[in-house]
């Protein structure tokens, strides 16, 4: 992969373990969450309406949507049942120094 | 107990039906489902039908549970168009409109609820519409284009989620309402009047306090005359004055009902062989400890679920505090709890804000709450409702203090 294709999104000290974070890239809304000490990033709009999962609830590794209560899991972004149909896009994740970094394809 | 059915039919194939046979398959049952519903489409989503298939955004497949194929693939006989008539208890069959009976080991009634008539003078004219099924809402979609004057009859959810769709769309829209705020029989006052506000900042005239005591033909156009003795004109009339659950089948076949097929948290109606779930019942809910019919999403495919899994051989209760939400404008609002008093509110932000929370509070116990933009509380909110015990008041009404931290201490 080439190293251009890593984007900065965010700084690693704003994202405390158990949060979950919204940032905006262009057209592109990305959620980032801190698992345990782990970052990972999805894409911030529900698959299911127009609602940013950053306003959710994240429960252990699930994000439920504040909107209906749909619910993915964040490490595969696997829709977990209704009303959700469709799965939800992750990215690649990496952290340097502060630096939290997302590659898209 | 249910080990040995055979054979599981299903009449009404709407939210619930669709939702009690997928759930029949994965719990494993292995003997014959059949899925009976009047309707034309495969079991659908309502939500939709009055905020974005009526606003255009999506196609009518959207709304589906499932694609058709998944109903012959999961070997689940769905036969839509066809209507049930009558329950031969004693025999254990169903009759249908086109005469053919369907035996079932066990059945289970999903026939939901259909949309309250208007029952004024000339409300049966052609003008005056309804919306509970995709076919209402692709002919409302279609009556909105061109700038007509809608009149809504009922502040209630549907009709005002299809104000604000109507809006949008560049209709000129009046809501009529008899009561002196919106939603009043499910919100406090201070909710009602927050959205009177909302819809009166969009553009529509919000009339309350207002009853109608006719329809008369007017040309292309309609004229409702009010007790107060205005005359409004309309090009459309939307009733959204409510639903009534589909009993008839249930009550003529001696079932017990009470404004909903009566059964227990399992789903049971008085006769081991008949299950209900959905709009239709009167189910008993072990949290709240009373019966209540509920017309929401969650109870639709929560309630579904449970009983499916009673009748494939389980054993476990549907119990969840009730919860409903409806979109209009921007303003996304939730509501848990059900409750047959708001009681005191304590307030979590304030209707001038962005975002706000709302409790209900019965002898220092949360019983409703109420989210405006605030989905993130919900859960908390829904957890705290549930554990029915009594909170720390000032606390509750601290934004600082997190609702989850509550609901775990309390
Ligand atoms: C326009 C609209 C918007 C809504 N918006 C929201 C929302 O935003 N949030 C929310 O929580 N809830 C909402 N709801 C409520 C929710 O959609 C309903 O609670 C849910 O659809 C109920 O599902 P059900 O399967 O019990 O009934 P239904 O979905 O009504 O299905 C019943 C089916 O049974 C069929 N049937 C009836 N009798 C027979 C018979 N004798 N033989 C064969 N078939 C029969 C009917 O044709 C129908 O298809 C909305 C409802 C409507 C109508
Ligand atoms: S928008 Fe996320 S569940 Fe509906």
């Amino acid at each position: 992969m080439a190293e251009e294709n890593w984007v900065s999104v965010a700084k690693r000290s704003a994202i405390n373990p158990g949060d979950v974070l919204g940032v905006r890239l262009g057209e592109r809304e990305i959620a980032l969450y801190n698992l345990d000490g782990e970052i990972y990033a999805t894409d911030n709009l529900c698959t299911h309406a127009f609602a940013l999962l950053s306003q959710g609830w994240l429960d252990g590794e699930t994000i439920e949507c504040p909107l209906h209560g749909g619910r993915f899991e964040v490490k595969t972004g696997k829709g977990l049942g209704p009303p959700i149909n469709d799965d939800l896009k992750t990215y690649p994740v990496r952290v340097i120094g502060d630096d939290v970094q997302i590659r898209f394809e | 107990m249910n080990g040995t059915a055979r054979h599981i039919l299903i009449v009404g194939a709407g939210h619930a039906g669709g939702v009690a046979a997928a759930t029949l398959r994965q719990a494993g049952f292995a003997g014959a489902v059949t899925l009976i519903g009047s309707e034309p489409y495969p079991p659908h989503e309502r939500p939709p039908l009055s905020k974005e298939l009526l606003a255009g955004a999506i196609p009518v497949e959207k709304t589906f549970l499932k694609p058709l194929a998944f109903y012959a693939e999961n070997g689940i006989a769905f036969r839509p168009g066809e209507t049930a008539t009558a329950i031969d208890r004693a025999a254990r069959r169903v009759e249908l409109a086109n005469g053919e009976t369907v035996p079932y080991d066990l059945l289970l009634l999903t026939t939901g609820a259909r949309a309250r008539r208007l029952a004024l003078p000339g409300a049966d004219d052609r003008r005056v519409v309804y919306l509970r099924d995709i076919r209402d809402s692709l002919a409302l979609r279609e009556r909105l284009t061109g700038g007509p004057r809608i009149v809504v009859v009922g502040a209630g959810f549907i009709g005002l989620e299809a104000a604000a769709v109507a809006r949008k769309r560049g209709a000129a829209v009046t809501v009529v309402e008899v009561q002196p705020a919106p939603l009043q029989r499910v919100c406090p006052t201070e909710i009602g009047d927050f959205m009177a506000a909302l819809h009166r900042r969009n553009g529509v005239e919000l009339r309350t306090g207002v009853a109608l005591t006719a329809i008369e033909p007017d040309g292309d156009a309609v004229v409702l005359r009010t007790a107060d003795g205005n005359a409004i004109a309309a090009d459309v009339v939307l009733a959204g004055i409510g639903a009534q659950p589909n009993i008839e089948l249930a009550q003529a076949a001696g079932l017990a009902v009470e404004d909903g097929v009566v059964t227990d948290e399992f789903g049971r109606t008085n006769d081991p062989h008949v299950f209900a779930a959905g709009d239709v019942t009167r189910h008993y809910n072990p949290l709240l400890g009373r019966k209540l019919r509920l017309e929401a999403w969650q109870n639709a495919q929560n309630q579904a679920i449970a009983v499916a899994k009673v009748m494939a051989g389980g054993d476990q209760p549907y119990a969840e505090v009730p919860w409903f939400w409806t979109d209009q404008y921007d303003v996304n609002l939730q509501i848990a709890g059900a409750p047959e008093r708001w009681g005191t509110l304590v307030w979590r932000g304030g209707t001038g804000d962005k975002a706000f929370t709302v409790f209900g509070i019965e002898d220092g116990r949360p019983v409703a709450a109420i989210t405006m933009n605030n989905g993130r509380d919900m859960r908390p909110a829904r957890e705290l409702i549930a554990r029915r015990r009594t909170v720390d008041l000032a606390r509750l009404a601290d934004p600082k203090v997190k609702l989850q931290d509550l609901a775990r201490e309390s």
